[in-house]
């Protein structure tokens, strides 16, 4: 079954293989490259745990859909995908501990998000110590654990023990029956990508409900997408300055944080575009003087950061403080199945805005900055460079934007196919964002699941450390500036 | 006794006037030049709270740290003024008594069995033993330069040997603000400022110390300063001629412009990756090294 993003399937259509079939499909897919998995997840169905696997392809811009089913008891033991493919440790590590599946050849079924009598990897040796970061941080982060084995300063091995964030969202998302709630939901996976979360939810409603919405609200969309991202790379430039101490790239880029998050605020009455995304429509369409406002903000952003930039990536103790640290290479980002910036970074092609346009993207052609560093240099270059082409982007947007005379309002109240496979698919400043509901008999969403990008890049921050300095950990850390909350769910 | 008299004034405003330029540096008006003080003084009035896994050399740490520093002001000379304690080669029990304090304050941290603090332990331990070497090869160029042994002397006669003492100065000065950084934990060895852990040096090693312990210590670090400072002040103080209120203002502008060179350099630049300081602290003592080498070339040419 292969089809394009956002997928909507009658569960009916999607071919049930025999486990082994399954698995030498995979393999098949996996020989090209640029396939990646994107969701891999078991639903219980019909007294039976059914098994979704969607692998996407970044060059052949599809998706294929592919399905096995296993008795709940006995519970399966099954061969596993792992011992081949490394990019399918996180799902079946979290299938084995959501459904008590084991997977044999899985190197180690360690718990996702249980943080009790969680077991760490621990190396033993001369002058081997173990230092233990968290999980409660200095500063305002997130909490989630980090035990390094040292030897010295160097860090041999990374251990992220992460859960302490655990919602149960995706159960929140059956048990909230209005659209609205479950909107506001969407808009909390992560806070710092409500943008992208929120679009990916509205994308999979409207996808389940035939919804089409209009290219005006698809536009509006998107420029929030990128305000989003915009603010949120200036942010992390700020951040990752004052991590090294170079206090002139962090108050600078700092304040030109504000300005662009002061006009999601101007626009929608939050900073952080909560409420802005809604399936159907908006109640806050785009207006004149807004464009206006929004354009002159733009420039200026554009302006500032363009010299700020120039100083950050031009000063030697700045530039000695980035280069090198924290390498990772194609190999091993396209090994563990990163995506998103962290993917980008380290030369690996893989944008959702590319690969499978959504909303407005559709109608516009992307081309993604990638850079083949794979170093903290090419991470805050990334964001560097997005932020260039974000902004330009929103300028073609603006340029080519219809306004609408009547503009539809939110719909809440979606009527769903009944028994279907839906899945929806955003790159939000992180990387992309997956999610995938199923209907049952009635056409109620009876189970609900999420992906935030920082399920597979945490892994990327282990392989950064590694055989570096301890000292140089937040560094690498702040470089990617993955989402605790997102991950833990 | 003037010396350490007007270091102690000078502390004062010194470390405010490096928050103060630093804030001005990021476009922000920043605190009082007193806010530093203000909070050392709330410090003081609070009660400390200890680990249960330390014993009395934690709590005996601070106590040691300042009380030696405040030792080697006594050591500080001034323009025609002897300091307290001042006898020859007195610059020896200078460092050592800095070393003695740094001694304590090392111990004091491994004392928590903290994995954090052992490891700033380490970093602290292993700058100040190369910058031992600067320190003293500066002092000998100094020593070699003015053909005395006390502070009090090398300072009065440094001026003295024409247009040597300017180079050989601008070195000196260098050098001793350098040194001052590794010896404070600022930048570009160490960030006062940050909240990450793993890359502290200082910071860390006073995460347990709370209340009048840290007081003592806060105290005991913007001393330090303020006593480079004063060598510093040393080396630029007309020593004859001068009248004598014209040295303490000029003593308190030395100090002043140390405050504000520190947060300057705090302003627009990165600290040094942790690994590359150890090189980075090697090479003052090998430009104090070429120093000595040039001056003994030197003097030795002026003798024939």
């Amino acid at each position: 079954m292969i089809g394009k993003n956002p997928l909507v399937v009658p569960l009916v259509e999607i071919p049930i293989f025999d486990y082994t079939v399954f698995m030498d499909t995979i393999a098949d897919l996996m020989k090209d490259e640029s396939r990646h998995c994107v969701a891999y997840h078991v639903v219980p169905l019909h007294g039976k745990l059914r098994f979704f696997c969607c692998m996407a392809s970044d060059h052949e811009k599809n998706i294929v859909l592919l399905s096995h089913e296993q008795n709940t008891s006995p519970l399966p033991v099954l061969p596993s995908l792992t011992a081949a493919h490394f990019l399918f440790h996180m799902y079946e590590r979290e299938i084995w501990e959501q459904y008590g599946i084991q997977f044999i050849g899985h190197p180690w079924l360690k718990p996702v998000r249980v943080v009790e009598d969680y077991p760490f990897y621990s190396i033993e040796g001369d002058g081997v110590h173990e230092v233990g970061v968290g999980p409660i941080h200095a500063g305002i982060i997130e909490p989630g654990y980090f035990r390094f084995s040292c030897n010295g300063e160097k860090v041999m091995h990374l251990e992220i023990q992460l859960g302490f964030q655990h919602r149960g969202v995706e159960k929140l998302f059956l048990e909230k029956p209005s659209g609205i709630q479950r909107a506001v939901l969407a808009e909390s996976i992560a806070g710092d990508t409500s943008v992208g979360h929120s679009i990916a939810h509205s994308q999979l409603m409207e996808t389940l409900a035939g919804i089409i919405s209009s290219p005006a609200l698809q536009c509006e969309r998107i420029i929030a997408l990128e305000l989003e991202r915009i603010a949120v790379h200036i942010g992390d430039t700020a951040a990752l300055c004052t991590d090294i101490a170079y206090q002139f790239g962090q108050v600078v880029n700092e304040a030109l944080r504000t300005i662009v998050i002061n006009t999601t605020q101007s626009w929608c009455g939050n900073r952080f575009g909560k409420g802005l995304v809604r399936t159907g429509g908006s109640y806050y369409p785009l207006k004149k003087d807004f464009i206006l406002l929004l354009l002159a903000n733009l420039k200026e952003v554009e302006e500032r950061f363009g010299q700020i930039t120039h100083e950050i990536f031009t000063n030697p103790s700045v530039l000695s403080r980035f280069e090198g640290i924290g390498k990772v290479s194609p190999h091993q980002a396209g090994m563990i199945g990163a995506v998103g910036m962290a993917a980008r970074s380290s030369g690996v092609k893989r944008d959702i805005r590319w690969s499978h346009p959504f909303q407005a993207f559709r109608k516009t052609t992307y081309e993604p900055v990638t850079l083949h560093q794979g170093d903290a240099w090419a991470r805050a270059m990334l964001r560097k460079l997005e932020v260039e082409k974000s902004i330009q982007l929103i300028g073609n947007l603006l340029s080519g934007h219809d306004f609408e005379r009547m503009p539809a309002h939110p719909v809440y109240e979606l009527t769903l196919p009944a028994s279907s496979f839906a899945l929806s698919l955003a790159e939000g400043w992180r990387g992309e964002i997956m999610q995938s509901a199923v209907t049952d008999e009635k056409g109620n969403i009876m189970n609900y699941k999420v992906k935030d990008p920082s399920f597979h890049n945490w892994m990327a921050l282990t392989l950064a450390v590694r055989n570096q300095e301890i000292s140089d950990f937040p560094l690498c850390n702040k470089s990617y500036n993955l989402s605790y909350c997102g991950h833990d769910l | 006794m003037t010396g350490a008299l007007l270091a102690i004034v000078s502390v004062i405003f010194f470390p405010g006037i490096i928050l103060r330029v630093k804030s001005i540096a990021s476009g922000r008006k920043g605190p009082g030049i007193l806010q530093p003080w203000k909070n050392i003084i709330l410090l003081f009035r609070k009660s400390s709270v200890f680990s249960t896994t330390t014993s009395f050399i934690f709590r005996l740490a601070p106590a040691v740290y300042l009380a030696t520093i405040c030792c080697a002001l006594l050591l500080l000379p001034f323009p025609g003024m002897p300091s307290l304690l001042g006898f020859e080669v007195d610059f020896i029990l200078f460092a050592y008594l800095l070393a003695l304090g740094k001694f304590m304050f090392i111990l004091g941290a491994l004392d928590t069995g903290s994995s954090f603090e052992g490891m700033g332990a380490n970093r602290k331990a292993l700058y100040s033993m190369l910058t031992e070497p600067a320190f003293f090869i500066l002092f000998g160029t100094l020593v070699l330069l003015s053909g005395h042994l006390s502070m009090q002397e090398i300072f009065s006669h440094f001026q003295f040997a024409g247009e040597f003492s300017l180079i050989t100065g601008a070195i000196a000065i260098y050098l001793l603000v350098q040194i001052a950084m590794i010896e404070n934990s600022r930048m570009p060895v160490d960030d006062p400022k940050t909240h990450l852990e793993l890359t502290m040096v200082h910071e860390v090693m006073i995460l347990d110390y709370s209340g009048v312990d840290l007081a003592l210590i806060q105290t005991g670090t913007n001393l330090k300063f303020v006593l480079y400072g004063g060598l510093i002040a040393n080396l630029i103080l007309p020593v004859n001629g001068g009248w004598f209120a014209a040295n303490v203002l000029l003593f308190f502008l030395v100090q002043a412009g140390f405050a504000a060179a520190i947060g300057l350099m705090e302003s627009f630049r990165a600290r040094k990756k942790l690994a590359k300081n150890p090189q980075f602290i090697v090479t003052l003592s090998s430009i104090a090294l070429i120093a000595f080498i040039v001056v003994l070339l030197l003097t030795r040419n002026l003798l024939r």
